[in-house]
């Protein structure tokens, strides 16, 4: 068989195995050489004892969607494995190692016409000293996919420095028992050399891309209350703000750290705060004031299953209904979605941006996807984006906060500005600040805030526009990347799709959706949730021209490239 | 706290006056606590523009814009929280919090205890009327049990709140009592919780004539404390906890350091940052 474009791997393990460890040196021993790809993990909510699995797809072009199927799957035992078999599927052409003392692999793997070869992972261990069973799976998996055992001594020895030489030989021993012990094994699918490193290459998550987006777009304040998958937002802050001569601030609950960088924002910080679904909840009657209060924010909500406490640890798109249309009263504010691990570097920033040019908060919806994934990426480019408020100077003469402006954005003044005083209200008020409840008071700001939003200039940004099928696929977020690899899966077949994805969710695009579904004859909704709400807020918004169809699905279950190909075949 | 004596243009208490009307109704406490808000300003010497008054909602919670200074009128409960993002990224300001029992008790009484705890230098003001007044007459948690409102018909049975307690308990490094109807005094007082460094928390006794004309008896019925302040926590926690309700002045004076976050250099230096990354 020839050299693959691709090839993934699942390594699988009750928690405290070390099945994500050896994931994670597995994949950066490939992204050091040359490799680009994806490495995630699926989990239960517990710390210890639960169930874990690394997830990795590794390829020559970059890639961030999980594969249909993986090519090999090592159980370094199958304890807890049945909770999650259905997210990890194999098939006839895949390869699954086994301890034999591990358990039984899930009859999921059994049905699957896999090829099982059982390699006593815990036995071999065992003669080691200090041996563990997840490093000798770390050696088989090096040896399958064409590494050299010393390849992989380099992530090994760079995170277990601080261990002392004991545990490094301990490793590098157990790495070359698995190596052996996979010597004699056929496995026929081989990742194809990767390219020159021509341009500087980037591993990080979803996550940290946020983090690093917000303070390039110019956020100085962060709020935190960690929650899952949100806090690697807030962890990579908490040091990082420090040295950009920002602060981080651990609130005692969502509340709390809400209000913290609205007051924050207010003294003229840009601020942001990172958070989920149940945080987001507790969230919304502060992002009203904001909107009210004309003070802008940020809050990223790394989307898990839902509704209440839902799946923690897994991914879903079911908080678009509440980010749009959570906040009581009229309450415009904006909306906007990553759609890959680079591209929560770029929309976070762009989110801070136009928060600040604005007065507005902004939510951005990534999920625990993109969120938490780990990518090997090029460089993401610089962008120009860095907040800037239209801010009041020294005052003589009474100072009108929310005087209506040509564009809706008037000048704010912050604390210490002499002349600038008012006070900042949710309350219904009048240009001057002072709070009203006349009607004419009340439509005109109600105005202001929505026109501000209406009129700005968002450019090409807001959605992703690609193709010129006729057949669109017309999805958001995290399925970006995904629904591309269909589309490029479809291409191969002959068939031409036009691929749009809004990263601008609100406020709505009318205008420039319409142009970019011209000529549309079938339009193929794609989401991640149980109640098609992308789906509901396309119909509510947007005249779509042409019939749909939609395929949704809640978590935890990724969708696959595979099964958006095979949509977009059915529909002839 | 570098507000503090610089030269200002204000220093009379009517400069620190905005001239929104009060929606109080007659009599009511509040006009004397903006009173001392005023005069405290101005013994401070206060530049209008470097003092923000954080509120939330309630009756209290009106305050700021009836303020020359800058103000922050949030949500309900919410203030404490508001104020801590305002002043850890503002040290320069000085920030005072206005509040009420049930805003500052019931919905925000969480923030209540974290910002005791945290001890971010800011002045923490609670006109306490043992009801919520704006919403027509309902029990707080400093309403007597007995007291009956048409939601607790026959009083709620629930023991009251002992806020000045709780915020020793929780670490608060000033806690006073004034009286509303002494204006100058509360001023003082007032002016002594903003100079001291860390969460100062002052209630402020301030009747409510309409839903609890009962409680125009507190002027007869309040004191000066008959010990003085002190800044021993056992001494303290003793005094509060044997404290009829009604003793006057300042009756903790902690030495706890404020916090404040570590805060870098300016020097923004985002390839140092962005080396995380690379391979």
């Amino acid at each position: 068989m020839g050299a693959s474009p691709s090839i993934s791997i699942a390594i699988v393990g009750s928690g405290g195995t070390g099945a994500l460890t050896t994931g994670n040196f597995l994949f950066e021993a490939a992204s050091a050489a040359g490799w680009l790809g994806v490495f995630t993990r699926t989990m239960g909510p517990q710390i210890r004892g639960g169930e874990a699995a690394a997830l990795l797809r590794l390829a020559v072009e970059p890639v961030e969607s999980l594969p249909d199927q993986f090519d090999l799957l090592i159980g370094i035992d199958w304890l807890n494995a049945h909770r999650f078999g259905a997210e990890i599927k194999v098939g006839p052409q895949s390869l699954v190692i086994s301890d034999p003392r591990g358990g039984e692999p899930p009859p999921i793997v059994g049905q699957s016409g896999a090829r099982v070869i059982e390699i006593p992972m815990k036995e071999l261990a065992k003669k080691i000293p200090d041996g563990r069973p997840n490093m000798i799976a770390l050696g088989i998996a090096a040896r399958l996919l064409g590494f050299s055992a010393e390849q992989l001594f380099v992530p090994v020895e760079k995170r277990l420095a601080d261990k002392g030489t004991a545990a490094i030989e301990a490793s590098r021993a157990a790495i070359k028992v698995g190596f052996d012990a996979a010597a004699s094994l056929s496995f026929d699918k081989h990742l194809a050399p990767p390219k020159p490193i021509t341009t500087q290459r980037w591993l990080l998550s979803g996550n940290e891309a946020t983090a690093l987006g917000a303070i390039r777009g110019g956020i100085r304040f962060a709020a935190a209350y960690p929650i899952t998958p949100a806090t690697e937002v807030l962890e990579w802050l908490a040091p990082s703000l420090v040295k950009v001569g920002g602060v981080l601030l651990q609130a005692e609950d969502e509340l709390a750290a809400i209000n913290m960088i609205i007051g924050a924002s207010y003294g003229g910080t840009p601020s942001l705060t990172a958070t989920s679904g149940p945080g987001l909840s507790l969230m919304i009657e502060a992002l009203g004031l904001a909107t009210s209060a004309e003070i802008p924010i940020v809050v990223v909500d790394v989307m898990r299953g839902g509704p209440s406490t839902g799946i923690p640890t897994k991914s879903e798109q079911g908080d678009l209904n509440i980010a749009i249309y959570g906040l009581h009263g009229d309450a415009p504010h904006l909306v906007l979605a990553p759609q890959s691990v680079a591209d929560c570097l770029f929309t976070t920033q762009w989110a801070t941006y136009l928060a600040e040019a604005m007065q507005a908060p902004a939510i951005v919806l990534s999920d625990q996807y993109i969120g938490q994934a780990r990518a090997a990426i090029e460089r993401p480019a610089d962008v120009a984006f860095i907040g800037a408020r239209a801010v009041a100077a020294e005052i003589s003469g009474p100072y009108k906060r929310y005087a209506v402006a040509a564009n809706g954005v008037s000048p704010m003044a912050i604390p210490g500005t002499r002349g600038g005083q008012y006070t900042a209200d949710g309350l219904t008020h009048a240009e001057n600040a002072n709070p009203t409840s006349g009607a004419a008071d009340h439509l005109k700001q109600l105005d202001k805030r929505r026109d501000k939003l209406d009129n700005f200039n968002y450019g090409d940004h807001w959605a992703a526009v690609e193709g010129k099928g006729d057949l669109v696929v017309l999805t958001w977020g995290s399925l970006t990347t995904t629904a591309r690899e269909a589309i490029s899966r479809a291409a191969a077949d002959g068939i031409n799709v036009r691929l749009v994805a809004p990263r601008l969710l609100a406020p709505v695009q009318p205008e420039r959706l319409k142009a970019a579904l011209a000529g549309a004859k079938r339009i193929l909704v794609v989401e991640q949730t149980h109640g098609a709400q992308f789906q509901k807020y396309l119909r509510a918004h947007y005249d779509l021209p042409a019939p749909v169809r939609v395929f949704n699905r809640p978590g935890p279950l990724p969708i696959t490239a595979g099964e958006i190909h095979s949509a977009i075949a059915e529909w002839k | 706290m570098s507000a503090i004596g610089t030269p200002a243009l204000a220093c009379k208490p009517g400069d620190y006056k905005s001239d929104v009307k009060p929606i109080w109704c007659p009599g009511c406490g509040d006009y004397h606590v903006l009173m001392s808000f005023t005069r405290a300003f101005a013994q401070l010497k206060l530049p209008p523009e470097e003092v923000v008054v954080v509120s939330g909602i309630g009756c209290s919670s009106r305050i700021p814009a009836y303020t020359n200074c800058y103000g922050f009128h949030g949500v309900h409960g919410r203030s404490l929280a508001l104020a801590a993002g305002l002043k850890v990224t503002r040290p320069d300001l000085t920030v005072v919090v206005a509040s009420g029992d049930g805003d500052g008790y019931s919905i925000g009484g969480n923030h209540f205890l974290h910002a005791c705890r945290r001890n971010i230098d800011m002045t923490y003001v609670v006109m306490d009327n043992h009801i919520y007044g704006m919403t027509k007459g309902q029990p707080s948690p400093t309403t007597e049990p007995e007291f009956d409102t048409a939601l607790s018909p026959g009083g709620t049975g629930v023991r009251p709140f002992h806020p000045l307690v709780v915020a020793l308990a929780s670490g608060a490094n000033f806690i006073a009592r004034c009286f509303s109807g002494d204006p100058n005094e509360t001023a003082s007082v007032l002016a002594e919780a903003i100079k001291h460094p860390g969460f100062s928390f002052v209630e402020i006794l301030s009747p409510c004539v309409t839903f609890r004309p009962d409680e125009s008896a507190w002027k007869d019925m309040v004191h000066t404390a008959p010990v003085p302040e002190t800044s021993d926590q056992g001494k303290a926690a003793r005094r509060l906890m044997t404290d009829d309700g009604f003793n006057l002045g300042i009756l903790y004076r902690g030495s706890r350091k404020p916090y404040r976050p570590p805060v870098g250099t300016t020097s923004i230096d985002l390839a140092e940052l962005e080396k995380d990354f690379e391979l």
